[in-house]
């Protein structure tokens, strides 16, 4: 049998704020975290703002030895991964760490030490290239070190779907213990791209806002003067486990996974498919997957990137799974807040949607001035609103067409 | 003086505290838990600081970090 899964553990590193209570506290007060980018000069980019991390201490989580040896992404993984640990209050010393594992997505990896070490290679040899550059790098690094801070020995792997692979990795996780494959999982999604390579490859696509001189105003999703997405950074990292696990420790539930849900375009490298039908069907097994009918859900938490194209796709694939229940659905994307956190921003956005149902509170969608009568839904416009939610739905869809749908409901016996 | 430069160099690669008691025969890999990675690139910083070159036979040699010391005084 089927086994069920809880969410019982949130901690997170977002431009809005670290740990669940500040990020909630900043999303649900409309609290933007976009301004001008300063990692590095971008004067020369069309695009200079971004969503950064603001004070993050590093040596708050781990040894300045074991830092030194993580790009940046990694960081996020690692402390992530020990704020949802704390937040779940488990006894470390008393789980079996054979039944503990990690699923961990990420669009890009260490691509900061990639360029820096590049750059190294380029002024004075491939003999400079450092012996940490591959395993800094390579994107499997954040699910592999938090296996090791944390001595996580089950199951352990890394999803890479672009903008979809939080909400991959948290589906796939949940799935490994629905098997019973393993009692507790740290799952979610870590990026860190704000770089001058990575900020220049997304503005060669037109893909991100210039709307550089009002930075907390560029995100506006399902907004008509929406011009691109944000970048962000940061991690979103949740704590899976198998229900009677979690009750036999007592453990506070924030909610329950009540579905997966998956699909590809196959239609184009970047572009949306027409009408947003892979979405739609992501949607479609999601509800399946848990036999929740669509008229059970609340809330949606978008992927609402704040790009032309996606917004009304997404906003079609909504109407066309919802039918004459869309018009009770509050839908919202908290990356009018967040920025998009590319690889990670399913994780948050699955916090956000715990939470959402825990506290009865759904997150605005802020900027939302100028309605765009193609996306004509309740995208719970700029405030936030109070309404008990039993069942939250969050998408996140990638460059390659990947379509990944998650789905939370109340816990109840 | 060169082993107080080596020993700023090790500090700094290993992301050590500035307490840490280090003498000439102190071991990287012993008594700084450093690994094989670590290693080689305290080899890389060492001759960027000092402009030599250490080949990886001498490097391989290297007990502790007398060994280093001695090395790279003899060269520079």
């Amino acid at each position: 049998m089927k086994k069920r899964v809880v969410v019982t553990g949130l901690g997170c590193i977002t431009p809005v704020g670290h740990g669940k209570e500040e990020f909630w506290k900043s999303i649900t007060e409309g609290r933007s975290g976009i301004g001008k980018i300063t990692k590095f000069d971008a004067a020369d980019f069309p695009t200079q703002i971004a969503a950064e991390v603001k004070d993050f201490k590093v040596e708050d989580y781990m040894e300045k030895k074991e830092a030194k040896r993580m790009d940046l992404f990694v960081q996020y993984a690692v402390a992530g991964a020990k704020l949802a640990m704390e937040d779940s209050k488990i006894d470390a010393e008393k789980i079996d760490h054979e039944e503990f594992g990690v699923v961990l997505g990420s669009g890009i990896g260490g691509i900061a030490t990639f360029e820096e070490q590049h750059r190294k290679m380029l002024e004075k040899g491939p003999g400079r290239i450092s012996p940490f550059f591959i395993p800094m790098m390579i994107v499997n690094m954040a699910s592999g070190q938090v296996s090791m801070s944390l001595g996580a020995k089950g199951p352990n792997t890394t999803v890479v779907t672009a903008c979809a692979s939080a909400t991959n990795a948290i589906g796939e996780a949940f799935k490994i213990i629905e098997r019973g494959d393993a009692k507790m999982m740290i799952t979610g999604g870590t990026e860190a791209s704000i770089t001058p390579v990575s900020i220049g490859g997304f503005c060669a696509m037109k893909a991100m806002s210039t709307a550089n001189d009002e930075p907390e105003k560029a995100s506006r999703p399902f907004d008509n003067k929406r011009d691109g997405f944000v970048m962000g950074e940061g991690s979103g990292i949740l704590l899976l486990e198998e229900l009677d696990h979690a009750l036999e420790r007592g453990a506070e539930i924030y909610g329950e996974m009540a579905g997966y849900g998956m699909s590809a375009d196959a239609y184009h490298i970047t572009a949306p498919a027409p009408e947003g039908e892979g979405g739609k069907r992501a949607m479609l097994k999601a509800l399946a997957d848990g036999n929740t009918p669509p008229e059970a859900i609340d809330y949606i938490n978008a992927h609402g990137t704040s790009t032309p194209y996606n917004d009304q796709f997404e906003t079609m694939a909504i109407k066309s799974v919802f039918k004459d229940h869309v018009d009770n659905l509050a839908i919202s994307s908290t990356k009018s807040m967040t920025g998009h956190l590319l690889g990670a921003a399913g994780g948050i956005e699955a916090i956000a949607s715990v939470l959402a149902i825990k506290h009865g509170i759904i997150p605005p969608t802020i900027n939302y001035e100028d309605p765009d009568e193609e996306c004509d839904l309740n995208y719970t416009p700029n405030k936030a609103v109070k309404r008990n939610v039993n069942y939250a739905l969050s998408n996140s869809l990638g460059f390659g067409g990947h379509n990944a749908t998650i789905v939370f409901k109340k816990y109840q016996d | 003086m060169t082993f107080e430069k080596v020993k700023e160099i090790i500090v700094e690669q290993l992301g050590l505290e500035e307490s840490q008691e280090i003498k000439k025969g102190t071991s990287l890999i012993n008594d700084l838990e450093a690994d094989s990675l670590d290693a080689v690139e305290i080899v890389m910083a060492i001759e960027d600081e000092f402009g030599i070159e250490i080949p990886d036979e001498e490097a391989e040699n290297f007990k502790n970090i007398g060994d280093i010391v001695d090395y790279v005084e003899k060269v520079k």
